[in-house]
This record gives C-alpha cells, sequence and structure tokens, in this order.
C-alpha cells in the first residue's frame, strides 16, 4: 500500500500532463499572435479574450445562466422522462417494438432541422429551447437505462423467480440496481448533448434582449466583429460542458464506486 | 417426500424417482444429460412437458408457496454485487416479506453456519469465490429449506476449496437435518458426499442406474483413503462409461 508512490503520482499527473499542454499551446498561441501581429478580429490573444471575459463579465455570465438554466433543466427532464420511457420498454416489448424506431427517428434528424418548428410551435420561446435540448438528451438515457434493465444476471433473475419474488420486487430489487452503471454511462453523454441542444436552439431562435443566452453572444459578436467577445463566449460554454460532464462522473463515482468494476479504485 | 417426473422433455426422456426425508441424493453423470434440467424441474423455475411433480404425495402446485420451502444453490455464487453480504442473505426472507428483527436474527444464524458473521458487512467482490460460494450456501439455508438443491455448487473452485467445502456441507447436513439434491460430475465428489447417488447419461437424458453408499456418517479425509471408497469410484466409474458407450453402438 505505497499510496504515494502508486496512487498520487498518476492522478497528479493527469492533471498536471493536459494542464501543461494547454499552457504550452496557448502561450504558442500568444507569441505567433504578437509576433505575426495578428490583428483582434481575426485572431484575439489568449490574454485579450481573458480580459474580454472579465471586462464583459456581467454580460456574459448573466447569458451563462441562461444557457445553463435551458440545459440544466433538459437534462432534468431527459433523466426522469428517458428512465420512465425504459421502464416502459422493459415492462412490455410491445411497446418497445412500437415506440423504439421513433426514439431512434428523433435521435438521428438533426436538431438545426426541427428546432425551427419546434420555436413556431411553442409560444415560449424558454420552452422551446428546452423541448430542442430535451430532444437531444434523451436519447442516450433512454436507450442506455433500458439495455441496462435487461442486463440482470439470469442467474439472479432465476434466483429471484426460484423465491416467488413479484414483477414489483424483481424490477426495485434486480432490474433498477443493475441498469444503475449503464444509466450513468447515457448521462454522461446525455450532459454534454443538452448543453449543445440548447445551445443550438438558441442560435436557430436566434433570441435577444433580456432572456438571451450564450448563443445569442456569439451570434451577435460574429455580427458586430467583436471576436475576444465570441471567444469569451465560446470559452464559458466549452468550461460549463466540462463541468456538467465532471458532475455527471463524480455522481456516478458517488453511486457505484462501492460495487461497480467501471468505478473500482485499482489501488487494493 | 415423493416426487415423480415422466417428463417427455426432449433433454430429458421420462424419469421417475423419489427422494427420501433426510437423504442426501447426487445426481451424477457427463455434460446434457439433463442433471440440471431435472433439478430445474425441481425448482419449478421450468414446467415439465409432461407428468407431474410431487411433494409428500401430494400435487406439487397444489402446495403453494407458503407450504413449499425450497432453496437452490446455483453454480455461481449468483450473489447481487451491489448489497452487503447480510443484505444478500436476507434476500429469501425479504421477498417474502418476513419481520425485520427474526430476518436479522435469521441472518446472523445462517453466516454463523458457513463461518461468515465477520463477513456480514462486506460487500460479494470483497470476498473469495469459496467465501461467495458459503454466502451463497447461507442464503439458501436462511429460509430453513424443506429441500435444498445444489446444482454443481463447487465446480468453479479449485480442489483444495472444494474439498473443505464438501466437508462442511456434510457436517450442515447431519446437523440441520437437511435434505439435499447434489448435482455434480464430479465421481469422486458423489462418492463422499452422498447417501444415494443416481447415475444420469445423456441423449437423451435419463437415468440408468440408482447406487446407494453404505458408508456411515461422519466421513472425513480417512474416508477418502479407504480402499471402498475407491471401490465405488471405480464401480461409478464404469457405470457412467457403459452407459456413455451404450448410447454410441
Amino acid at each position: 500500500m505505497t499510496s504515494a508512490g502508486d496512487n498520487g503520482q498518476p492522478r497528479l499527473s493527469r492533471f498536471a500532463a493536459p494542464a501543461l499542454v494547454a499552457l504550452l499551446v496557448l502561450g504558442v498561441w500568444q507569441v505567433l499572435v504578437m509576433a505575426c501581429d495578428v490583428p483582434a478580429y481575426l485572431v484575439p490573444s489568449p490574454l485579450l479574450i481573458l480580459r474580454t471575459l472579465i471586462a464583459d463579465r456581467t454580460l456574459l455570465l448573466e447569458s451563462l445562466a441562461v444557457t445553463l438554466g435551458v440545459a440544466l433543466t433538459a437534462l432534468g427532464i431527459s433523466i426522469v422522462l428517458g428512465a420512465l420511457i425504459a421502464l416502459l420498454f422493459v415492462r412490455s416489448r410491445w411497446i418497445e417494438m412500437s415506440l423504439f424506431p421513433y426514439a431512434v427517428l428523433l435521435q438521428v434528424t438533426p436538431i438545426v432541422a426541427i428546432a425551427p418548428l419546434i420555436i413556431i410551435w411553442v409560444k415560449d420561446t424558454r420552452t422551446a429551447l428546452v423541448i430542442c435540448a430535451v430532444v437531444v438528451a434523451i436519447f442516450p438515457i433512454i436507450s442506455n437505462t433500458t439495455l441496462g434493465l435487461r442486463s440482470a444476471d439470469p442467474g439472479l433473475l432465476n434466483l429471484f423467480r426460484m423465491y416467488r419474488a413479484t414483477r414489483w420486487q424483481i424490477l426495485m430489487r434486480l432490474r433498477v440496481p443493475s441498469a444503475l452503471p449503464y444509466f450513468f454511462g447515457g448521462l454522461r453523454i446525455a450532459s454534454g448533448l443538452a448543453l449543445i441542444g440548447a445551445v443550438v436552439a438558441e442560435f436557430v431562435a436566434g433570441t435577444g434582449g433580456q432572456g438571451a443566452g450564450l448563443a445569442y453572444q456569439i451570434l451577435l459578436s460574429g455580427i458586430q466583429l467583436n471576436i475576444p467577445r465570441l471567444f469569451a463566449a465560446l470559452l464559458l460554454i466549452t468550461l460549463s460542458g466540462v463541468a456538467l460532464f465532471g458532475l455527471t462522473v463524480w455522481i456516478s463515482r458517488l453511486v457505484l464506486s462501492r460495487w461497480h468494476e467501471s468505478e473500482v479504485t485499482p489501488s487494493d | 417426500m415423493r416426487k415423480t417426473y415422466p417428463a417427455g422433455r426432449q433433454a430429458l426422456a421420462p424419469v421417475d424417482f423419489t427422494v427420501r426425508r433426510g437423504e442426501f441424493l447426487t445426481l451424477l453423470g457427463p455434460s446434457g444429460c439433463g442433471k440440471t434440467t431435472l433439478l430445474n424441474l425441481m425448482a419449478a423455475l421450468i414446467e415439465p412437458s409432461a407428468g407431474t411433480l410431487r411433494w409428500w404425495g401430494d400435487g406439487f402446485a397444489a402446495t403453494g408457496g407458503a407450504g413449499r420451502r425450497l432453496a437452490m444453490v446455483f453454480q455461481s455464487p449468483t450473489l447481487m454485487p451491489w448489497a452487503r453480504i447480510d443484505a444478500n442473505v436476507r434476500l429469501p426472507l425479504d421477498l417474502a416479506s418476513a419481520p425485520r428483527a427474526g430476518a436479522e436474527r435469521d441472518v446472523a444464524a445462517a453466516l454463523d453456519l458457513v463461518g461468515l458473521s465477520d463477513a456480514a458487512a462486506q460487500l460479494p467482490r470483497e470476498l473469495s469465490g469459496g467465501m461467495q460460494m458459503r454466502a451463497s450456501i447461507a442464503r439458501a439455508l436462511v429460509t430453513s429449506p424443506d429441500l435444498l438443491l445444489m446444482d454443481e455448487p463447487f465446480g468453479a473452485l479449485d480442489e483444495f476449496t472444494r474439498q473443505r467445502l464438501d466437508d462442511e456441507l456434510l457436517a450442515l447436513w447431519a446437523a440441520r437435518k437437511l435434505t439435499v439434491v447434489f448435482v455434480t460430475h464430479s465421481i469422486v465428489e458423489a462418492v463422499f458426499l452422498s447417501t444415494r447417488i443416481v447415475v444420469m447419461a445423456a441423449r437423451p437424458g435419463r437415468i440408468v442406474a440408482a447406487v446407494p453408499i453404505e458408508e456411515p456418517y461422519p466421513r472425513s479425509d480417512a474416508f477418502r483413503l479407504r480402499p471402498a471408497f475407491s471401490e465405488q469410484c471405480q464401480h461409478l466409474s464404469r457405470l457412467v462409461a457403459d452407459a456413455a458407450t451404450g448410447v454410441a453402438s
């Protein structure tokens, strides 16, 4: 149990290595922009982007809150609705056979193509944005959870049947716990998709004013050739995507770390 | 106790035999001879295509859930990986909605029987294969079953662990006055454990002989070394081989 040598070293380098790459890339970027005298409306330097981010923080953070609000609401709805649909699918092969193709249809149709329709049909813009993001984010939850609910150990299923377990007991005590690792796998993908869905829908909706999200800021900055602000908004979207992903990984680890192979720390 | 199976399954030709109360009966035979099928029929996990299953002379179905205390130990430990060992052992009681306090007491007693009291709070993945199998046996015993069905429970374990668990199983069988139907393809294990061995053959699965093992209990390592032991093994080995060639010709 040389935890410092076995565990501490890789953990440190796991953060240090990519951070070093980032520093290197940013450094080269900064030097190139300064050396070649690239105008800020083409490629702003990292330092300028940082200064813009600080200067425009009120505007950008407000927009970030709007976009994140849409993405998180959509993620929450996707989790609840997706899990319920998966339970329905597992309950009856008939329902799954009839409905699953449409879930796939929804998944493969580009959201940019359906977003204008949704925005026309749904009066409230925010609701329309949430619906768009749900359409994108729900599929991995449905498909992964369905797969997980069906993947209960056949031996355990036999055991439950031998003890005359009810359908409800089999579901709650066997199928749901067995599905958790799959569900969390789906959640990781869905968290990123919810953000992408929200941003794409905002682009299509193009709503400004009070409830303007980050996508609108990017759109507007592009038109105004305020490229440093565009980059700053982009940075915020990326960072919140990473944060969202990190959050789902953390929750998954919290729930599964004790028993599931995917999350068990290899220290023992 | 009485069971009759004129079961006309493809996997199993009509078979007819009786398990006596307090018996340690072993179904012995090569792979594909329908041992597991027969056991699953007894556990009512599958339905016979034809014929009946009797329980103390009654129709099997007529006795219902309450009168029929059955437990089964599978080839793998089949423990829930997310639940502690004590929760795993408590499962049959939980599924029957047994009162919590009594259940806890029964679980502690069952874990004590198999020597796993210290592992109650651990997760299955923290235990060795042999310990997981013991937990599986504790789970089977927790309901004080009238009939314990065991489907090659120690097949995946190493020889040393297997012998030790065989010894412990016999001690439990004697102490709890269990009725056991045990499935194995190991002749040595069958002779060591059983009061009676039912030899089966494949294609179609059928019973070829029933051999009583008259050796007195308790049986220990000394029994494994006695000439009578190896004679029985050779006798059974010939029976199994004859049955196989009988099919081929």
